[in-house]
């Protein structure tokens, strides 16, 4: 105990490069831990949201937008696609089940899906309250959207075209809420989804005011995208070439988009770890040189509390303690650091992207780092430790 | 109390040391006095064990040093020797208080505040022992090093020069603070020195 605090009375003597050191191990800690956590969370979230989804059949553009836009509805939708198409693929006999979903309007930011009731099965969405849409207009809220726009059961509003917030305000559309989700970790919970009618409505209503539309829209009707699940493997061997080349839709693969994506963050990721790693290593040789310095200055101290009884093992085990301390300050730097760089990109992300990072307890990267700063600290401390054992204490005391 | 007998040493390629016999019963000061090149500060490292000697032996308290090997060695001098340099080392980073309770941990003895305390106050020094060693005076350090050498109530001080950078005023007032304080203690004192002021002082001196 004595030794620990003599150990941390000589790091306050040495203020200045006591705080490097820290800073630089905080620094490195805090990136690693950030960018772990962040690219964990992404995957988890990606990985949840793409789970039973074979395929997704939408207008001809970029495959990669077209998964975005109808997997994550963070991208703009590639365009449209023809009903009549659709139903034909539909009636493939190795499609399991396909669900149709309509978007391109949003409330406050968040996007107002039309589709049907299969889209809830499929991400085992329950009612927290109410329940499913029965007459158009009517909306299935989220459990985020309940929550961030605070809308209750029987609530209404009116939708905006477009994602913007500011988007112009369809007057006739006039929703009314009449059911809310339990929150399912998914994207179902940062939409308002209702029945594909209630967005052909809205629209006809303003594009064209043709009476008994119902009926045509069965022939000249139009969706957004298809989300495809298959009955076998074989599905994917045909189905997507098939679309891609006989129809005016394309077919794209979200595992293979995502994959793409993936690597292309990857890289992003991989180099920021790179840079984190690094910074420990120059932080590593920051501690190293921090406490051969403070030990050419310290022989004689050293050397004095080997004549009063230390043993040389004693004096290996104070410059270790110094390391170990520092590092530990380090680590801890390191991790607030890390989570405050999350909160703040938790709550940029979820204003723009709709996508934020939750840290709840410790993450396993956090209790990784912990044994690394430490080895970290004994590797970068061995030298001078081996230095202060082996100090010939009686020649430094004659050349006082 | 400190007996040595046909102590030798010589360094690599350097001309052979030859020590007088020295006797030191408890209680007792002698000085080694001896001009710069004499081996004084190598006589005082012998005794204290921080090196070995090429021929003859010494006994402290009925223990040859030469049968203690490492950290049994370094354990018998914190508990039994207190050692004053020249210029007084002291850990920088810790108050004088906090030196001393230092001393007493590393010789493996109990937290004894109350004796480290009267200690500094027999010493003139007990209103400066929360002040870092960088901030006494020299003469002031000094009386903390006699301080830090009996807070372990050691049977034999060893002193190497204690007064020489002190002028003549301080140099008598250590001198016989020394001397009272040590003897007073009931340890035995070996101080060596060039310093011929110190002579008169005391009774017992060895010249090499």
């Amino acid at each position: 105990m004595r030794m620990l605090r003599l150990a941390y009375a000589n790091l306050k003597e040495h203020f200045l490069s006591t705080i490097l050191s820290v800073m630089l191990l905080g620094i490195g800690v805090g990136m690693v831990s950030f960018i772990v956590t962040v690219s964990e969370q992404l995957n988890n979230r990606f990985n949840r949201d793409i789970r039973g989804i074979d395929m997704v059949v939408g207008a001809k553009g970029s495959p990669l937008q077209l998964i975005l836009s109808a997997v994550y509805q963070i991208d703009n939708p590639t365009g449209n696609i023809p009903l009549a198409e659709v139903n034909k693929l539909k009636r493939h006999p190795l499609i399991k089940y396909s669900i149709p979903l309509s978007y391109g309007d949003s409330y406050q930011g968040f996007r107002i899906v039309g589709t049907d009731s299969l889209y809830l099965t499929h991400y085992q969405a329950a009612f927290a309250e109410g329940e499913l849409w029965k007459h158009s207009m009517d909306v299935v809220i989220g459990s985020s959207v309940a929550e961030k726009l605070n809308l209750k059961l029987g609530a209404h509003f009116h939708g905006n075209h477009g994602f913007d917030k500011e988007g112009h305000a369809h007057e006739e559309s006039h929703y009314n809420v009449v059911g809310i989700l339990m929150p399912t970790g998914t994207v179902a919970d940062r939409l308002i989804l209702t029945s594909t009618e209630s967005v052909w409505d809205i629209h006809n209503h303003e594009e064209s005011k043709l009476e008994h539309y119902h009926q045509s829209e069965q022939e000249t009707g139009e969706i957004t995208a298809l989300l495809v699940k298959f009955k076998s493997p074989m599905g994917i061997m045909q189905i997507p070439r098939m679309v891609n080349e006989k129809t005016s839709m394309q077919a794209a693969l979200p595992a293979i988009e995502i994959n793409r994506l993936y690597s292309l963050m990857g890289v992003g990721f991989t180099t920021l770890q790179i840079i984190g790693m690094v910074i420990m290593c120059i932080a590593a040789l920051s501690v190293f040189i921090s406490l051969l310095n403070s030990l050419k200055e310290r022989k004689y101290e050293l050397a004095l509390m080997r004549s009063l009884g230390a043993s040389p093992f004693k004096l290996f085990g104070l410059i270790i303690q110094e390391s170990l301390l520092l590092c530990l300050a380090g680590y801890t730097l390191g991790i607030i650091l890390g989570r405050v760089g999350i909160m703040l990109l938790s709550s940029l992300g979820e204003d723009q992207f709709q996508f934020s990072v939750s840290q709840s307890g410790i993450a396993d990267i956090e209790l990784w780092l912990l044994p690394l700063t430490l080895c970290i600290g004994l590797v970068a401390a061995l030298i001078p430790a081996i230095r202060a054992y082996r100090s010939d204490i009686s020649s430094i005391l004659r050349n006082e | 109390m400190l007996s040595t007998s046909a102590l030798t040493f010589s360094y690599p390629n350097g001309t052979p040391f030859v020590f007088p016999n020295l006797n030191v019963a408890s209680n007792q000061a002698v000085l080694v006095l001896g001009n710069s090149g004499k081996g004084k500060t190598t006589l005082l490292h012998l005794l204290a064990g921080l090196m070995d000697p090429t021929g003859g032996t010494i006994e402290l308290d009925g223990t040859a040093l030469a049968t203690l090997k490492g950290s049994a060695r370094d354990r018998f001098r914190g508990k039994n020797i207190g050692l004053v340099f020249q210029q007084s080392q002291f850990i920088r980073s810790i108050s004088v208080l906090e030196n001393l309770r230092l001393a007493r941990s590393l010789a493996g003895l109990s937290k004894d505040d109350a004796f480290a305390e009267r200690l500094l106050s027999e010493l003139g020094i007990s209103e400066r022992k929360n002040a870092k060693p960088n901030e006494l005076s020299i003469g002031e350090r000094q009386r903390a090093a006699i301080a830090r050498a009996l807070v372990t109530k050691p049977k034999i001080v060893l002193a190497d020069e204690p007064t020489s950078a002190l002028d003549d005023e301080n140099c008598e007032a250590v001198a016989a603070l020394f001397e009272r304080t040590v003897t007073g203690h009931g340890a035995a004192l070996v101080i060596v020195t060039h310093d011929q002021r110190l002579k008169n002082r005391f009774k017992k001196s060895v010249s090499l």
